[in-house]
């Protein structure tokens, strides 16, 4: 385990850990963290697996750990690693599993007040509109050609399929769809994984939620984003499913005799990878694009399924029932950027595995109805907690190569979850609060229980307070429904 | 109907993990050690299997070691699981060495699971023999 005295605290909430820490370090780790989450971070392997991720071929600039971190595979969920060209590597353990796992957010002129006695027949509605849970299949099964225009088209796919509004893929990352994704790079068997699941939402700690806009920090950005106090928005929560954890798993795979070729030294199996300009490398870039894209059309048609759920709901109580999309964005996935790295722009693949891009005020990349803004940076709290929308700065495109945290991560583990949380009285809790809980599987909502994740509120502290991004708005949540 | 998520596996037990679930497996010898790992990722999806008829099929599979190996080995067994709704709870290894496995599988199919596992990973995934046997720590994405 990493001990605490390895870090040297540069400013108020940066943590560094220099270069020089460990032979084969290729670039200092900084860590974001007050004293607390500091500690929550060396809990557990989040330190170390982001020190092997520093040791990688090509890694530039610094390791990037988020607030929220906390263990994963290879890579921590909520690191960031950039790799320059033409050497750096591309890393499937450093995107995650479920790849372009991420988080739209839709905005609405819904007052919760006019419609508080509705809020247990959403949930039901939502509940049954969106198939979610184990083995769920969706109501628009795909042969392998759809699918493949699915994995080049994204969210393009359902529009032109009447599943999307107009402005729906503006207000996406990337437009919805990364261009250059490769089908053809994708296992048959992935793609049979994927077919029947288009618009699920699946389990764990994936969710929509019903929230209402408790406080608005910056009138300027909530307007714009059509977040008014007092009035529902709702969170997707989810990503490429079995189609792309299955193109990881086989990359994960396949990259190990890869690695063997070019000569690359592992601290970590789950840390695999090829040079991105080699065939392996462009080979998982294509096929990651695929899944990105798979997902970014996914939680587009669960948006068009949950617009539903709102107008059958609510038409008739209130004026307007309509969701205006705010954004979507991922929190794991691999991109081919320019950064700044020692004064000069670099071309570099950026990886963020439970990050987000948070590009500040004037990017290019950013809607034009935001840019004057910055992107807006979705970070969803655990079950029965707070959500933010924050905006990212130009302190993050500095310090975090445009990234920021993405939600708060665990601090317990499923299994403890399990034994210390009943689903049923978590459930009940949640419901004396005035949250309405649909859920397929009680022992799983025990799992995804409040107290086995970090504070929200403290995670975003951090990030507003070290510069890395600002807040919008806190949103409270009042129907939770999962798988 | 057969309920493979009633209780843990012969030299199988869960042991604690932040954000997923994982397993600690021993075994005599590596076909054993490769048949429980099986019997325990039907029991942490919770899968039941349907009454008779009974499915019958013969798996190859290779990896470049033997922690690549039981990756594939589960994997492969996850994708019947999704995919087909098919699992086997009588398996017989027919030859296995560090790179090839060969099994005949019996099973049937799925009526219901409880847990989605996303993928298997090599996360702190070591195979080792010593005199006291096999051992292998498994850690599954979910």
């Amino acid at each position: 385990m990493v001990p605490k005295s390895a870090f040297i605290q540069s400013q108020p909430y940066l943590w560094e850990i220099p270069a020089d820490f460990r032979p084969g370090m290729q670039v200092p780790l900084w860590l974001f963290a007050d004293d607390q989450l500091l500690v929550e971070a060396l809990g557990d392997q989040s330190i170390e697996q982001a020190l092997n991720v520093a040791s990688l071929p090509g890694v530039v600039g610094r390791v990037v750990v988020m607030p929220d971190v906390h263990q994963g595979y290879g890579m921590p969920i909520g690191g960031v690693m950039a790799s320059a060209l033409p050497n750096g590597i591309i890393s499937p353990g450093a995107v995650g599993y479920d790849i372009n796992c991420g988080v739209r957010l839709l905005s609405s002129a819904i007052e919760l007040e006019a419609v508080h006695g509705l809020m247990a027949e959403l949930a039901a509605a939502l509940y049954n509109d969106c198939p979610s849970g184990v083995g769920t299949k969706g109501r628009y099964p795909l042969s392998v050609a759809e699918l493949e225009r699915v994995c080049r088209e994204g969210a393009r796919w359902a529009l032109a399929h009447g599943l999307a509004e107009a402005q729906d893929l503006g207000r996406t990352e990337e437009d919805g769809c990364l261009e250059g994704a490769q089908p053809a790079e994708v296992s048959l068997r992935a793609k049979e994984r994927g077919r029947p699941q288009l618009g699920t939402l699946g389990a764990g700690n994936h969710f929509l939620e019903v929230d209402v806009v408790e406080q608005v920090f910056n009138l300027t950005a909530g307007n714009a984003m059509g977040l008014r106090e007092g009035c529902l928005v709702l969170q997707i929560h989810c990503g490429s499913r079995g189609f792309g954890h299955q193109v990881c798993t086989d990359f994960v795979q396949d990259l190990q005799s890869a690695v063997r070729r070019y000569h690359i030294e592992l601290p970590d199996r789950e840390l695999v990878c090829a040079p991105l300009e080699s065939p392996e490398g462009q080979a998982y870039l294509g096929a990651m694009k695929a899944a990105a894209n798979y997902a970014f059309a996914n939680r587009q048609v669960l948006a068009h399924l949950a617009r539903g759920s709102f107008e059958r709901v609510l038409a008739g109580h209130v004026r307007n029932t309509h969701l205006r999309q705010v954004y979507d964005i991922a929190h794991n996935m691999a991109k081919v950027e320019t950064h700044q790295i020692d004064g000069r722009p670099v071309k570099v693949c950026v990886h963020r595995k439970g990050a987000t891009r948070a590009y500040g005020p004037g990017a290019r990349e950013v809607p034009e109805e935001y840019r004057a803004l910055g992107q807006p940076v979705l970070v969803p709290g655990s079950m029965g907690t707070a959500s933010w929308v924050l905006l990212g700065t130009e302190a993050s495109m500095a310090l975090t190569f445009g990234s920021a945290c993405h939600g708060a991560g665990r601090v317990m583990s499923r299994a403890q979850a399990r034994r210390e949380v009943r689903g049923d009285r978590l459930r009940g809790e949640l419901e004396r609060r005035g949250i309405q809980i649909r859920a397929g599987s009680l022992p799983g909502l025990a799992e995804e229980a409040p107290q086995a994740y970090k504070d929200v509120d403290q995670v975003v502290d951090v990030m507003q307070r070290a510069g890395l991004a600002s807040k919008v708005a806190r949103l409270r949540p009042v129907a939770v429904v999962k798988g | 109907m057969d309920d493979l998520s009633a209780s843990w596996p012969s030299g199988v037990e869960e042991i604690e993990h932040t954000a997923d679930w994982a397993m600690r497996v021993s075994a005599p010898n590596a076909s054993e050690l490769f048949r429980r790992a099986a019997m325990g990722l039907y029991h942490l999806a919770g899968m039941r299997l349907s009454a008779p008829p009974r499915h019958e099929r013969r798996l190859r599979l290779t990896g470049v070691d033997w922690e690549s190996l039981l990756v594939a080995w589960l994997n492969e067994l996850l994708f019947l699981q999704e995919h087909e709704h098919m699992a086997y709870d009588e398996i017989q290894i027919l030859a296995i060495d560090r790179e090839v496995l060969e099994a005949d599988l019996r099973g049937g199919r799925v009526t219901a699971w409880t847990r989605d596992i996303k993928a298997v990973t090599f996360h702190n995934l070591r195979v080792e023999e010593d005199a006291a046997g096999w051992r292998a720590t498994i850690v599954f994405d979910v």
